[in-house]
C-alpha cells in the first residue's frame, strides 16, 4: 500500500505491544469481574427441579439432551422423542421444565424423531426444523439438540400451518416489544464487537474481509473446545480462545496479508482471497467438529427476570462485557496515540506513512485486535445463542457488512451505530414478521439507506478533484 | 524554466494570427465578454466542506482560439475543469428544494446548448471532449482499440447490432482508417497493436489527445497536457495543440506554469484561489498585478492543495475578498 | 486401482453433468459482469434462484414451457434493474454489498414458511412438479444410450436429453459471448472495466452500458438456474452464497474475460473436488479421515485453490495476464 518506509522507533513498538497486552488483560479482568460479580448480584429465578432423570456423563456414558419451549416461552411438557441409534430404541419425554435427556453408552449417530402429535394444540414444529434429526452422540459428553416449536395449527390430515407470528391477530404487546428491544440491543452489541474489527480492517487496508465471519465462529468453537471438551473453567476458556483468535490475526497478517500487500495485489483480488479462505475455514470447522451445533456451557441457562423482560444470565454478562470492551476500543481509538495513528492510517495511508507512522505495524495491530474482538464476539454469541456451529459467523457476516455500510464504510464509530441499528431491526422484525424474514428486513433497510445516503449514516462524502 | 521552452513553436501561422486578431479588441479584465463565445459559464461554485475551491461568476471562452487556464497550484483549475465537463457538480447547481436563488444558480452553455447539469457523457456528446491530468489511457486495451473507442456514431455499440458483425464492420473499417491516420500524425502508428499500458508517459498523453480527436470534437479540453512529459516531447505536443486550433477547433487547456503557455496560447485566463483574477493575451497578462499577486502574493509559499490549509481563516479571507469585490462592482 | 477407476468415472460423469453445465452458464454470466465489465456481482446465485423460481412456479401454474422460460428471463431483467438503479452510479463495493444482500433476501423469502404454498418453503419444489413439460419435448426416445464411459437413460432426469440440452445452451452462450465481446459494444465494456471516467469523457453512457451488462449477465444467470433445477429439485438453500462463491471460483480458475474460461473452470472445479475426494478416500486410512471428512477435505482444497489461483495466476488457466485487469474501482 505504502511505498514509504519510515524509520523504526523501537520504543514505539514496545508501546504498541504493551498496549495490546493491556487491552488483553483488561478484557480478562472484565471477564473475570463480570463473571464473578453477576451470579449473586441478580435475583435469579432458580429453575424448577428437573423432572426428567438427570443424565451424568462419564467415560462410558454420554448424554443426548435438549430443551423444548412453547412459543410463549413456557417449557413444553410431555413432548415425546423417539431416539434410535447405537443400541438404543427408546422414547424420551420432556419434563416439567421442558428438558429431555437420554443417556447413551455407544458413541455414534442417533436419530431423534419428535412425535408431532405430542405437541399441544396451537403449536407446531417449526417447518425449518429437521425432524427426524440426526445427532452425533459421544461418550463423556453432553450433546444437545433443539427442536423449535412455533405457533400454528395442525389440520386433520396432518399438514401444519404455521402462524406467522404468535400474536399477529392480537397485535404487538408492549411487553413483547420490550423483550425484542432488549434482544435487539444484545444482538447489536455482539454484532458491533465483530463489526468494529471488520470496519477497522477495511479502513486501514481497503480490504473487505469475507473470512471475518469465520473468525467469529472460531472464537465460539475454541471456547467450546476448552470449556466443554477439555472442561476448563468458562472464563479461562474464553480468555484462551480470545488470545488464540488474536494470534490468528497476527499470524494471518504476517503470513498472508502483508506479503500480499507487498506483492501489490489489488483490493478486489485480496477480497477474493478472503472468500477462498472463508470456504476453506468453513469446511475445516466441519472437518474437525462436524456440522452440528455444539454448546459451550452445558449448564442450562438461568433466566433473569427484569420487569417484563426475561434474559438468560449469559446474555446479561455478555452484554456487559460487550459494552465494556466496545467502550475500551472507543477509548483507545480516540484517546491514545496508537488509536489516533490507526485513524490516521484509515484516513490516508500514504499521508500517515509520510508523517512517521509505521503503517504496517498499525495494520498488524488492527488485524490482531480485529480477530480478537471477533473471537470474543463468537464466544459471547455461543453463550447467548446457547450453541455454536460452523456457520454461526457466516450468518453474521452479511449483518456485519450491512452494519458497517450503514454506518459509513471504514468508520469505526459508524460500525458501532450501524450494528446497533441492524441488531434492533433484526429483532424487532420478529414482532411483525415471521422469523424467516428477520435478516431480510435488515438487508432491505441497508439497500434503502444506500439509495438515499450512499456514504452511510456517518460516512463523509468522498472528496472529488 | 523559461529557457526550456522551445521557441520554434511560436511561429505564427495564418490561423494563429486570425485567432489572436479575433480577441484583439477585448478588454483585459476578468469575466469579460468575448465577440464569439463558444462556452459561457455563470455562477459556478464548488465547496468542499468549509473550503471554496471554485467560485467563478462569469467566464466566456472565445471560439477557435487556444485559451490557457493558468494559475498556481490549488487555484481550482482542475476542479473548474471537472465542473464544466460534468465530472463534478457545482455546489451552486439548481436544486429542487433549497437551491440557490433564480439567476444565481450555476449555468453554463456550450455552442448554444445548456450543458450545466447534463453529466459528463452528454457534455462529451455535445462535442466538448476532455483529457485528464493523470492520463487515462486504457492500459489493458491496445493502442488501436483505445483509438476506436473514441469514435462516435458506432452502430456496433448497440448490444443488438453488436451480435451481427456485418452490421458494424463497415463503420469499424472507417474508424480504423481514421485511427491509423491520427496515430500516424501523433507518431504512434507503429505502436498500434501494443497495449496502451506499455507506452511512456508522454506517449500516453499523445494517445489520450489522439483518442479525444477520434470524436471530431468542437472544443477540446486538455488538463495539464505537459505534466510528466519529457522535454523532448513537449515541443511536438505544443505543436499538436497549435495544429488543432489551425484545424478550426477550440482549445482550452490547463497549465500551472505560465511560461509554458506563452508561446501557444491566444488568450490566457488566470485563476487564483478559485476565482478568475485576470484575463488577457499571454504577453500582457503576466504583468497584471493580480497575477503577480496570485503567483507571488499573500499565499505565495503555500499550497492550497494541502488539507491542513483548508482552514476557516482561508475561507473567511476569500469570502471577505469576494464581498469587497462585489461592493466594488456594485459601485461601478 | 479399482478405486482410482471409480474416481475417474465419477469425474467423467461430473464433467458432462447438467449441474456442471449450469455452473458453467452461471459463470459465463458472471464473466460478463466481472470479467469483461468489472462489476462486482456477488449475487449471481440470486439471479439463478430468481430464474429457477419464476420458471418452476410458472410451469406449475399451468403456463407453457416457452412462456415459463421467458418469464424467468424477464424476472432476471427486473431483478437486475432493481439492483442496478441504486448502485451502478456508486463505487463498486456498493454493488457487491447490495447484490450479496439481495441474493440472500431472495433466498430467505423463497424459503420462508409464509410462502410455502408457492415456493415450497425450505423444502423447495420437487423436480417432478415442473419437469414434465421439458421431458415431453425430448426426441431422444426411451431406453438407455451408452457412450464410452457414460451410460444414461435417453430421456429420464439426469439422462442424455438433459445433458444434451444443457451443453447445447452452453455452446450457444459461448458463441454469443464471443460474438458480442469482439464488437464495439464489448470494447466499451472493457474500457469501463479499465477506467469509467475515461470512457465517460469519450461520450459513452457508462451507466447504461453497466446496466446492460448487469442485465445480460443476470439473464444468463437465470438460464443457469433453470438448467440447474431441471434434472434436480428447486431448493432455495442450494443457491445461496456458497453457490456464488463457487461460480467465482470456477470463473477465476478457468480464466476471467475469456470465452471458454468459465466452461473449463466449471469442469475443473468439479473434477478437482472429486479427484481430491477420491484420492483422499483411497490413500488416507478411514481411521484418520472418514467418508464425510474426505468430502470436507476436498472443499478445503477448493478454498485454498481459489486463494492460490487469485494470488499466483489471477488470469486463470486460459487468460492472458496482459489483458486481464482485476481491480474494480
Amino acid at each position: 500500500m505504502t511505498t514509504l518506509t519510515v524509520p523504526k522507533r523501537p520504543e514505539g513498538r514496545v508501546r504498541v505491544w504493551r498496549l495490546a497486552a493491556m487491552i488483553m488483560m483488561a478484557i480478562t479482568a472484565v471477564l473475570l469481574l463480570v463473571g464473578l460479580g453477576t451470579t449473586p448480584a441478580f435475583a435469579t429465578t432458580t429453575p424448577p427441579p428437573t423432572a426428567a432423570a438427570a443424565c451424568a456423563t462419564s467415560a462410558t456414558t454420554g448424554c443426548l439432551q435438549g430443551t423444548i419451549k412453547l412459543p410463549s416461552g413456557d417449557p413444553a411438557v410431555g413432548i415425546k422423542l423417539e431416539i434410535k441409534g447405537g443400541d438404543l430404541d427408546t422414547v424420551a419425554t420432556t419434563g416439567s421444565d421442558g428438558k429431555w435427556s437420554q443417556a447413551i453408552t455407544v458413541a455414534g449417530p442417533y436419530t431423534i424423531n419428535l412425535d408431532t402429535s405430542s405437541i399441544p394444540d396451537g403449536a407446531v414444529l417449526d417447518s425449518a426444523a429437521k425432524n427426524p434429526a440426526t445427532v452425533n452422540g459421544a461418550l463423556n459428553k453432553n450433546v444437545g439438540f433443539v427442536f423449535k416449536i412455533v405457533g400454528g395449527t395442525t389440520a386433520e390430515d396432518g399438514t401444519t400451518t404455521q402462524t406467522p407470528t404468535t400474536d399477529a391477530s392480537t397485535g404487538v404487546s408492549f411487553d413483547r416489544f420490550l423483550q425484542q428491544l432488549v434482544s435487539g440491543i444484545r444482538l447489536g452489541l455482539l454484532l458491533a464487537l465483530a463489526a468494529v474489527g471488520l470496519s477497522l480492517i477495511f479502513g486501514t487496508t481497503g480490504l473487505s474481509n469475507f473470512a471475518h465471519g469465520e473468525q467469529v465462529t472460531l472464537g465460539g468453537l475454541l471456547a467450546y473446545l476448552f470449556a466443554n471438551v477439555l472442561g476448563l473453567n468458562l472464563i479461562l476458556a474464553a480468555v484462551i480462545s480470545v488470545a488464540i483468535c488474536a494470534a490468528t490475526g497476527y499470524f494471518q497478517d504476517t503470513a498472508i496479508w502483508k506479503p500480499l500487500r507487498r506483492r501489490g495485489l489489488g483490493t478486489t483480488q485480496l477480497m477474493i482471497v478472503t472468500i477462498g479462505l472463508s470456504i476453506a475455514l468453513q469446511y475445516a470447522f466441519q472437518y474437525f467438529l462436524g456440522a452440528s451445533t455444539v454448546r459451550i456451557d452445558m449448564a442450562n441457562p438461568v433466566t433473569v427476570q427484569l420487569g417484563p423482560v426475561a434474559l438468560s444470565q449469559q446474555s446479561l454478562v455478555s452484554m456487559a462485557i460487550a459494552i465494556v470492551v466496545i467502550a475500551l476500543v472507543g477509548f483507545v481509538l480516540v484517546k491514545t496515540r496508537i488509536g489516533r495513528a490507526t485513524r490516521a492510517v484509515s484516513d490516508n495511508p500514504s499521508l500517515a506513512a509520510a508523517s512517521g507512522i509505521d503503517v504496517d505495524r498499525i495494520i498488524r495491530l488492527v488485524w490482531t485486535s480485529a480477530t480478537a474482538l471477533a473471537g470474543l464476539s463468537g464466544v459471547l454469541l455461543g453463550l447467548v445463542l446457547n450453541g455454536v456451529n460452523w456457520q454461526t459467523g457466516l450468518q453474521l457476516l452479511l449483518l456485519m457488512f450491512a452494519a458497517i455500510t450503514l454506518g459509513g464504510l471504514g468508520t469505526a464509530f459508524g460500525a458501532l451505530a450501524g450494528a446497533m441499528i441492524i441488531g434492533l431491526v433484526v429483532e424487532l422484525t420478529n414482532l411483525v414478521l415471521p422469523g424467516d424474514f428477520k435478516y431480510a428486513t435488515a438487508l432491505v433497510i441497508l439497500i434503502l439507506v444506500l439509495l438515499v445516503r450512499p456514504q452511510g449514516i456517518f460516512g463523509r462524502r468522498e472528496r472529488i478533484g | 524554466m523559461s529557457s526550456d521552452v522551445p521557441t520554434t513553436t511560436s511561429t505564427i501561422t495564418a490561423a494563429g494570427a486570425a485567432a489572436k486578431a479575433s480577441v484583439a479588441g477585448v478588454p483585459h479584465e476578468p469575466g469579460v465578454a468575448k465577440p464569439d463565445a463558444i462556452l459561457t459559464v455563470d455562477h459556478v461554485t464548488r465547496r468542499f466542506g468549509g473550503m471554496t475551491a471554485v467560485d467563478v461568476q462569469h467566464l466566456e471562452v472565445q471560439r477557435g482560439i487556444i485559451t490557457a487556464l493558468i494559475g498556481p497550484n490549488g487555484a481550482g483549475k482542475t476542479t473548474f475543469f471537472n465542473l464544466i465537463t460534468g465530472f463534478d457538480k457545482p455546489s451552486s447547481a439548481p436544486k429542487l428544494i433549497g437551491g440557490p436563488k433564480a439567476g444565481e444558480a450555476a449555468k453554463s452553455s456550450f455552442n448554444g446548448n445548456e450543458v450545466g447539469n447534463i453529466g459528463a457523457t452528454k457534455v462529451a456528446k455535445q462535442g466538448m471532449v476532455r483529457t485528464f491530468q493523470l492520463t487515462k489511457a486504457l492500459s489493458k486495451l491496445t493502442v488501436l482499440e483505445n483509438m476506436r473507442l473514441g469514435a462516435k456514431d458506432q452502430p456496433g455499440e448497440n448490444l443488438f447490432v453488436a451480435m451481427v458483425k456485418p452490421l458494424w464492420a463497415k463503420r469499424e473499417a472507417e474508424i480504423t482508417l481514421k485511427a491509423e491516420d491520427l496515430l500516424a500524425r501523433f507518431k504512434l502508428l507503429e505502436k498500434k497493436d501494443d497495449m496502451a499500458g506499455s507506452l511512456s508517459g508522454g506517449q500516453k498523453k499523445l494517445l489520450e489527445m489522439a483518442r479525444a480527436l477520434m470524436s471530431d470534437p468542437v472544443m477540446i479540453m486538455l488538463d495539464e497536457p505537459m505534466a510528466g512529459v519529457n522535454p523532448a516531447l513537449t515541443q511536438s505536443l505544443l505543436g499538436h495543440i497549435q495544429a488543432l486550433r489551425d484545424d478550426g477547433m477550440t482549445v482550452l487547456f490547463v497549465e500551472h506554469d505560465m511560461h509554458m503557455v506563452r508561446h501557444i496560447s491566444d488568450w490566457v485566463v488566470v485563476m487564483a484561489e478559485g476565482r478568475v483574477v485576470a484575463e488577457g493575451p499571454a504577453g500582457t497578462v503576466m504583468d497584471d498585478p493580480a497575477v503577480i499577486d496570485a503567483y507571488l502574493g499573500a499565499h505565495h509559499n503555500t499550497d492550497l492543495g494541502d488539507d491542513s490549509l483548508l482552514t476557516d481563516e482561508v475561507a473567511e479571507e476569500l469570502a471577505a475578498e469576494v464581498t469587497a469585490e462585489e461592493t466594488a462592482e456594485g459601485k461601478a | 486401482m479399482d478405486q482410482f477407476l471409480t474416481t475417474l468415472v465419477a469425474i467423467l460423469n461430473s464433467a458432462i453433468s447438467p449441474q456442471t453445465a449450469a455452473l458453467a452458464i452461471a459463470a459465463i454470466g458472471l464473466n460478463i459482469h466481472f470479467g469483461y465489465t468489472g462489476l462486482l456481482n456477488f449475487g449471481q446465485a440470486g439471479f439463478m434462484l430468481i430464474g429457477a423460481y419464476a420458471f418452476a412456479i410458472s410451469i406449475i401454474g399451468g403456463l407453457p414451457i416457452i412462456l415459463a422460460f421467458l418469464i424467468a428471463l424477464v424476472a432476471a431483467v427486473l431483478f437486475a434493474l432493481i439492483l442496478g438503479i441504486p448502485t451502478l452510479k456508486l463505487r463498486g463495493d456498493y454493488l457487491a454489498i447490495v447484490t450479496l444482500s439481495a441474493a440472500e433476501i431472495v433466498r430467505m423469502v423463497g424459503r420462508s414458511s409464509l410462502l410455502t404454498n408457492i415456493t415450497g418453503g425450505s423444502n423447495g419444489i420437487t423436480g417432478n412438479e415442473y419437469r414434465g413439460p421439458f421431458t415431453d419435448l425430448s426426441f431422444f426416445g426411451d431406453g438407455r444410450i451408452d457412450f464410452g464411459p457414460w451410460n444414461y437413460d435417453a430421456t429420464g432426469s439426469n439422462g442424455w436429453w438433459f445433458i444434451a440440452t444443457a451443453w447445447f445452451v452452453v455452446a450457444l452462450l459461448c458463441l454469443f459471448v464471443w460474438a458480442i465481446m469482439r464488437s464495439p459494444w464489448g470494447r466499451v465494456l472493457r474500457g469501463i472495466r479499465e477506467d469509467e471516467d475515461a470512457v465517460r469523457a469519450l461520450g459513452k453512457n457508462v451507466y447504461s452500458y453497466k446496466m446492460q451488462a448487469l442485465i445480460l449477465g443476470g439473464v444468463i444467470g437465470a438460464i443457469a438456474g433453470v438448467v440447474y433445477i431441471l434434472p434436480a429439485s428447486l431448493q432455495a438453500d442450494s443457491m445461496g452464497r456458497s453457490m456464488t462463491y463457487f461460480i467465482f471460483t470456477a470463473l477465476l480458475l478457468g480464466g476471467a474475460a475469456t470465452v471458454f474460461g468459465p466452461v473449463l473452470g466449471a469442469i475443473v472445479f468439479f473434477a478437482l473436488r472429486l479427484l481430491v475426494q477420491g484420492l483422499a478416500g483411497q490413500f488416507v486410512p478411514g481411521t484418520i479421515m472418514n467418508g464425510q471428512q474426505t468430502e470436507q477435505f476436498a472443499w478445503i482444497v477448493i478454498g485454498i485453490t481459489l486463494m492460490l489461483v487469485v494470488i499466483f495466476r489471477p488470469q486463470g488457466i486460459l487468460g492472458n495476464k496482459k489483458e486481464l485487469s482485476f481491480d474494480v474501482k
